[in-house]
């Protein structure tokens, strides 16, 4: 194989690996944040031991996340050294940024709200809470600029051996396109961590062991919830889609399926992408709806992917399309569970009703592929370019770099991060175990971490 | 603008070895001063709730590094693929070892962790310094702007380089030494009892093992890479550095001598400042020098656009004074010594 597929498949690997876990403790931080909260305000110390367990969990969580996380930065030098020199001097700038303003927030204050509940007194505890939070959103704001600027490039020039430099730190950093990736992402993120805290909550209602503590669970994560995957429908995604529509047009039509340009362009539910005859396969469609998303008029006419050049298609239009129809379709899916649980929940039925506990307890694997097949979309959306419109993949990689040394390290990784996920599996079973028999026994617990 | 990026990312580097130093010495010394279980849970906890914020001045260093000058880091990193990416496998070990080994109450599991977390901090101290062994001694940069070194060769500074030859194996050698005495330093700071000795016997019995590898690294320097000293030639306030550390070196046996930890923890500190510095002053306005001078990497072929690292000079300070904040409460929050059956 070559160099350059090893490359990205590499890359591919490591940061959807990667990315599993900040997805739960961005989704986390602020579900945490509201359990201090309701200790402090409702003077509970039941609130207290559920916002030092989902501490601990969010703890072991992050370190995962930070050490899969120096992979992705050194990878820039490593296996991406030619796009390094072409776009260092744009993206160095978001990368060093997230380093000197959201990693050290970050770490200092986990260790501070781990261990250290006793000496920063009930108030200092919450701030460390908070400033978790500021820090993995913080830290998420950054990246998602990166890659926005990849998506959008803006704020840049050609300088004269051929990089780009940045004209425009403001353009950057707030780039439109990274507003609403940055605001559907972290929508995703919450909706992880209220899925999780949902399907733990019902897991200790309907195997009768804490059933207290799992009721509180539910309350608060069903709430963020229903908030939660209600805004990754609308508004989040549909301002997303209609920056897909306007500045990556050729991406839109491979999401969506759309062969030939239509007026009126229905949109697909179901079907197969059919490369060799260049259509779709037993496709449920509802007629008209695409035009009508993406320009607000029935009969709009929306371009298929024969109106670009062949070069210009991303390379893997089969699961990109693919990726996009799990994403809404799981993302209905949230929504629909979410709506009844929130409502039987109003009505105080939720604790009784093992049916829906039961789907709320599966359910939590689903938010984590949502989200990966959600990055996916943006990432094989972006193809067949490392910067949209101005740099392609092919060209990116390290060329000192053999293929051979590639597939070395990409094994190295392979096992490495499947040791990591047993241990990940381990420790977080362990935590649900022994988690269930410290809560609600003696408060002097309080500050001590396992 | 470039040379104030220099000093930056040089600063960065710092601290990051003091730091993130102490870690690793920690580990290497980790099954000597801790004979037994017990003992080797509060060296664990000495360096507990801080050691992952310490290794993140690595990843801001990195990105820093990459932000001011994008050159060096494309061709840096990947000349240096191999060791790196084993780099990262070590911090992942060395992370699943401090965090994972109290997770069970099993004499086989902290036993096992014990072991992955002082063995992947040996090899860290060894890679660093072979590290920095390289940059010291030049890598065969040629017109494409590109370098790849496999491991090793034949083991010379010439011709064909690998990652490893018998200075970079030396310049592995002096780190370990000066970062297990470092090491010894924080633990002998943050302990007490039979630790807290063995570790104040690390350090006087290193020191002259340190003593001995600082000359030594000195006149292999000088011999593998004469033109350092132009700098010091043409502007010798630098001397200040060698002196500062053998001065580093003096305090540091006289304080461990004197039961005085703290300061002898700075001495340890100033002396890998001082070394780190050193090589750096010379370095300049290098930042990875090519066997063939030609094809070095300076700070003015390697930097970003003017605009981009001016930006930078604005939230760079900004953003340091209120990290550097966060470490001192830190720090302050967790100071003092922890005891041996203090439960975690």
């Amino acid at each position: 194989m070559e160099a350059n597929i090893l490359d990205r498949i590499q890359f591919t690997f490591t940061v959807t690996y990667h990315y599993l876990f900040p997805m739960l403790t961005m989704g986390l931080a602020p579900l945490i944040v509201i359990f201090k909260t309701l200790a402090i305000y409702k003077k509970d110390e039941k609130w207290n031991e559920v916002a030092r367990f989902w501490g601990k969990i969010f703890g072991i969580t992050f370190l995962f996340g930070v050490v899969t996380g120096i992979p992705m930065e050194f990878q820039f030098g490593t296996n991406w050294a030619a796009f390094s020199k072409f776009a260092g001097g744009v993206i160095g700038q978001t990368l060093a940024m997230e380093g000197t303003f959201a990693f050290f927030l970050e770490s200092a204050f986990i260790g501070l709200f781990l261990f250290g509940e006793k000496r920063l007194g009930q108030i200092g505890h919450w701030v460390a809470a908070f400033l978790i939070f500021v820090g993995t959103w913080l830290s998420g704001w950054f990246i998602i600029a990166t890659n926005a600027w990849m998506q959008h490039p803006v704020g840049y020039e050609v300088a004269q051996d051929g990089s780009v430099q940045l004209t425009s730190f403001w353009s950057l950093v707030l780039n439109e396109w990274a507003v609403y990736e940055y605001m559907h992402n972290m929508g995703g993120a919450l909706v992880v961590g209220s899925f999780a805290v949902s399907a733990l909550g019902a897991f200790y209602v309907l195997s009768k062991k804490k059933a207290e503590y799992g009721k509180m669970f539910l309350k608060v994560g069903v709430v963020a919830g229903i908030v939660a995957s209600v805004w990754m429908l609308f508004p989040s995604g549909d301002l997303q889609g209609r920056m897909i529509a306007k500045h990556q047009p050729v991406t839109l039509a491979a999401m969506e399926g759309l062969f030939d340009t239509q007026h009126g362009a229905p949109l697909v539910l179901i079907g197969q992408p059919d490369m060799e005859k260049q259509r779709l396969d037993n496709a449920i469609h509802v007629p008209n709806m695409l035009s009508f998303i993406t320009y607000q008029r029935w009969d709009a006419q929306v371009r298929g992917l024969n109106e670009f050049p062949k070069d210009q298609h991303p390379d893997n239009i089969p699961l990109l399309y693919y990726s996009f129809h799990i994403m809404v379709g799981l993302g209905t899916i949230f929504i629909g569970v979410m709506a009844i649980s929130a409502f039987w929940l109003w009505r105080g039925w939720l604790f009784d009703s093992n049916w829906l506990l039961w789907i709320l307890m599966l359910s939590f694997p689903f938010p984590f592929i949502a989200n990966t097949v959600g990055w996916m979309v943006a990432e094989l959306g972006r193809q067949p370019w490392l910067v949209y419109g101005l740099f392609r993949t092919e060209h990116g990689h390290s060329p000192m770099v053999s293929s051979g040394n590639v597939l070395f390290t990409l094994l190295g990784f392979f096992g490495m991060y499947t040791v990591l996920s047993l241990l990940y599996i381990f420790l977080i079973l362990r935590r649900i175990e022994h988690g269930a028999d410290e809560l609600g026994s003696s408060p002097e617990n309080a500050g001590g971490a396992n | 603008m470039e040379t104030i990026w220099f000093i930056i990312v040089a600063f960065m580097l710092v601290c990051y070895v003091i730091l993130d130093g102490f870690d690793i010495g920690t580990g290497i010394i980790h099954f000597f001063v801790g004979r037994d279980e017990r003992q080797r849970a509060a060296v664990i906890r000495s360096i507990g709730p801080i050691w992952d914020g310490n290794e993140v001045w690595l990843l801001a260093t990195g990105g820093t590094l990459y932000f001011a000058f994008p050159q060096l880091y494309a061709a840096g990193f990947s000349g240096f693929y191999l060791p790196l990416i084993m780099v990262l496998w070590l911090l992942i070990l060395r992370a699943a070892g401090i965090e994972l080994r109290h997770q069970l109450d099993n004499h086989l599991w902290t036993s096992f962790w014990d072991f992955v977390f002082s063995l992947a901090s040996i090899l860290l101290a060894i890679f660093f310094g072979a590290a920095l062994g390289n940059v010291i001694r030049g890598v065969p940069l040629d017109a494409t702007g590109y370098f790849f070194e496999p491991l090793f060769t034949d083991w010379t500074t010439g011709g064909q380089t690998g990652i490893l030859d018998w200075f970079t194996v030396l310049s592995g050698v002096v780190a370990f030494v000066a970062l297990a005495v470092h090491g010894a330093n924080y633990v002998a700071l943050k302990t007490e009892g039979e630790i807290n000795a063995r570790a104040r016997k690390v350090v006087s019995v290193g020191w002259y093992a340190l003593v001995l590898s600082t000359i030594v690294s000195l006149a292999a320097v000088i011999n593998v890479r004469p033109q350092l000293l132009d700098n010091y030639y043409s502007l010798p306030i630098g001397w200040l550095i060698p002196i500062f550390v053998l001065a580093a070196l003096a305090a540091l046996k006289y304080f461990n001598g004197k039961g005085n930890e703290k300061m002898a923890f700075i001495a340890s500190s100033v002396y890998l400042a001082m070394m780190l510095g050193g090589a750096v002053y010379g370095l300049y306005p290098n930042v990875l020098p090519a066997l063939d001078p030609a094809y070095s990497l300076t700070i003015h072929n390697s930097k970003a656009g003017a605009y981009g690292l001016s930006v930078g000079l604005i939230w760079w300070p900004i953003g340091i004074i209120i990290a550097l904040g966060y470490f001192t409460f830190l720090f302050r929050t967790f100071k003092g010594k922890v005891a041996v059956d203090e439960p975690h």
